[in-house]
């Protein structure tokens, strides 16, 4: 074979080498576990994730994580995306799943609450000491969460507004993609304050500091719920991953991230 | 609502604008410094001013999130000399928008001046004309083609920018949410229609673009 043909066919050759090794016939595929798929709000991250690794050991069935703004994950929902189980951080997400029949609304169950609070970076040398305190003109740049898609920007402008802040303070307003990356912000000194779930900021202690914790009655109180997805081909083990969020363990595990209890 | 539409499309053309006007002045030299002349890390310098054409656009943001951040190699000491910052400006948009859309018009031009007839090159230096009066006169008008597709390839390329932009300069409505941006947005809380509307303009005006690319070149210049 001359040189020239031996490179190409080895060139080929390492080219399909993947779907040579990789592909399974459907029915060794078959049986393999079982696995749910859960869209939930980015806040959970952590807390889920030790949840799942729980659920997994208990059932024996594989959880597939998808994290993001809950407003992005309702509309992955609308378009069609085979998922089980929503977890939101708020009721309006879930509110209008359900208004479109996406969801199992005899499942639909609160299993967590958090609060809102107002960080700087820990670095910084700033002297904000309340929601109030953000008109200063040394506050530059707040980053709150993007009120159209997620949900701890929808809270940060009920908070805003209930101080009378806005629309003054506009202009100051960075709009992040999902909860961490309102963290990540802060975090990284991008801005000089955020509005982010008292979870992320537990989440990230040296890098963030707290400045003030919203009042109840500035804002909708925040509330977890989830429910499990129409059509799921795994019905049971969705209600079953449900049923361990409400449980005694699954609340310990949230509470440990500094989740509040479920308000049924 | 419609605010948010139109000013999307403000700071599209705003940012891609500065952007091709930054690739143009300095994507020119650099391709004619890598036709023209030989040097040692000539292709070096060549696969680091191509990297942005091959790397993910979130590679890229992430570089210049790096380099430019408030803390950044380069944004720090800016930020702590101006108190400004980059980050979450149309500036950064447009940075980002720059060094993506660079590597296209540097390519597209090197290969213009490398294909220009040495000998009329140096037909121009025989008769008494310096290496800038030659370029100025004889190299540009003879790839003017080439270099005319590089910089409407560059300019649709730093219209289109949306990773890097993203992770450098935010998706801020009004500030720097050009449409590629503001159509992430919408689709992401389902506003379909305005959506729509953005996506057949993006659509309309990229392929306008590229027609000029390709046709006006030949028939204009």
């Amino acid at each position: 074979m001359s040189s020239r043909r031996a490179f190409l066919s080895s060139t080929l050759l390492l080219i399909l080498l993947p779907a040579i090794l990789g592909g399974t016939p459907t029915s060794v595929r078959a049986a393999e576990r079982v696995e749910i798929t859960v869209s939930a709000a980015i806040s959970l991250k952590n807390a889920f994730e030790e949840l799942g690794a729980l659920y997994e050991k208990q059932s024996g069935v594989g959880v597939l994580f998808n994290f993001g703004a809950s407003g992005q994950l309702l509309q992955q929902l609308i378009g069609g995306a085979p998922v089980d189980v929503f977890a939101s951080a708020a009721q309006q997400d879930v509110d209008e799943a359900e208004r479109r029949g996406l969801l199992l609304p005899d499942s639909r169950a609160n299993f967590a609450g958090n609060q809102l609070v107002l960080v700087v970076p820990a670095a910084s040398h700033s002297r904000l000491a309340s929601f109030k305190g953000l008109s200063h003109k040394d506050v530059q740049r707040i980053a709150v969460g993007n009120p159209r898609s997620v949900p701890v920007g929808r809270y940060a402008r009920e908070v805003l507004l209930f101080h009378k802040l806005l629309p003054a303070l506009e202009r100051k307003l960075i709009y992040a993609e999902n909860a961490r990356q309102v963290l990540d912000w802060v975090a990284r000194g991008e801005v000089d304050a955020g509005v982010v779930y008292a979870t992320d900021a537990a989440s990230r202690p040296h890098e963030v500091r707290l400045v003030a914790q919203a009042q109840d009655a500035s804002h909708t109180p925040i509330v977890y719920p989830a429910a499990v997805v129409r059509g799921t081909p795994h019905q049971a083990q969705a209600r079953a991953f449900l049923s361990l969020l409400l449980s005694e363990a699954g609340q310990e595990i949230l509470g440990r991230h500094g989740f509040q209890r479920a308000t049924r | 609502m419609d605010d948010a539409i139109l000013s999307s499309i403000r700071l599209s053309l705003q940012v891609a604008f500065t952007a091709t006007l930054l690739v143009v002045l300095t994507g020119l030299p650099l391709a004619w410094l890598l036709a023209r002349r030989r040097f040692r890390g000539k292709e070096l310098l060549d696969v680091l001013l191509t990297l942005p054409l091959v790397l993910p656009p979130t590679v890229t943001g992430y570089y210049l999130v790096l380099l430019f951040g408030r803390h950044g190699w380069l944004g720090g000491p800016l930020f702590a000399a101006t108190g400004w910052s980059v980050v979450f400006t149309w500036q950064g948009a447009a940075l980002a928008s720059y060094v993506v859309a660079l590597p296209l018009l540097i390519k597209t031009a090197r290969a213009a001046f490398e294909s220009v007839d040495e000998n009329l090159l140096r037909a121009s230096t025989c008769c008494g004309h310096s290496e800038w009066s030659t370029t100025l006169r004889v190299l540009l008008p003879l790839a003017r083609r080439g270099l005319w597709a590089g910089t409407a390839l560059a300019f649709a390329r730093a219209m289109g920018e949306f990773g890097a932009t993203l992770m450098l300069a935010g998706n801020i409505p009004g500030r720097t949410a050009t449409m590629p941006l503001a159509i992430y947005s919408l689709a992401g809380s389902g506003e379909w229609g305005a959506a729509h509307a953005l996506v057949l303009l993006m659509t309309v005006l990229s392929g306008l673009f590229l027609y000029l690319a390709n046709r006006g070149a030949g028939r204009w210049l």
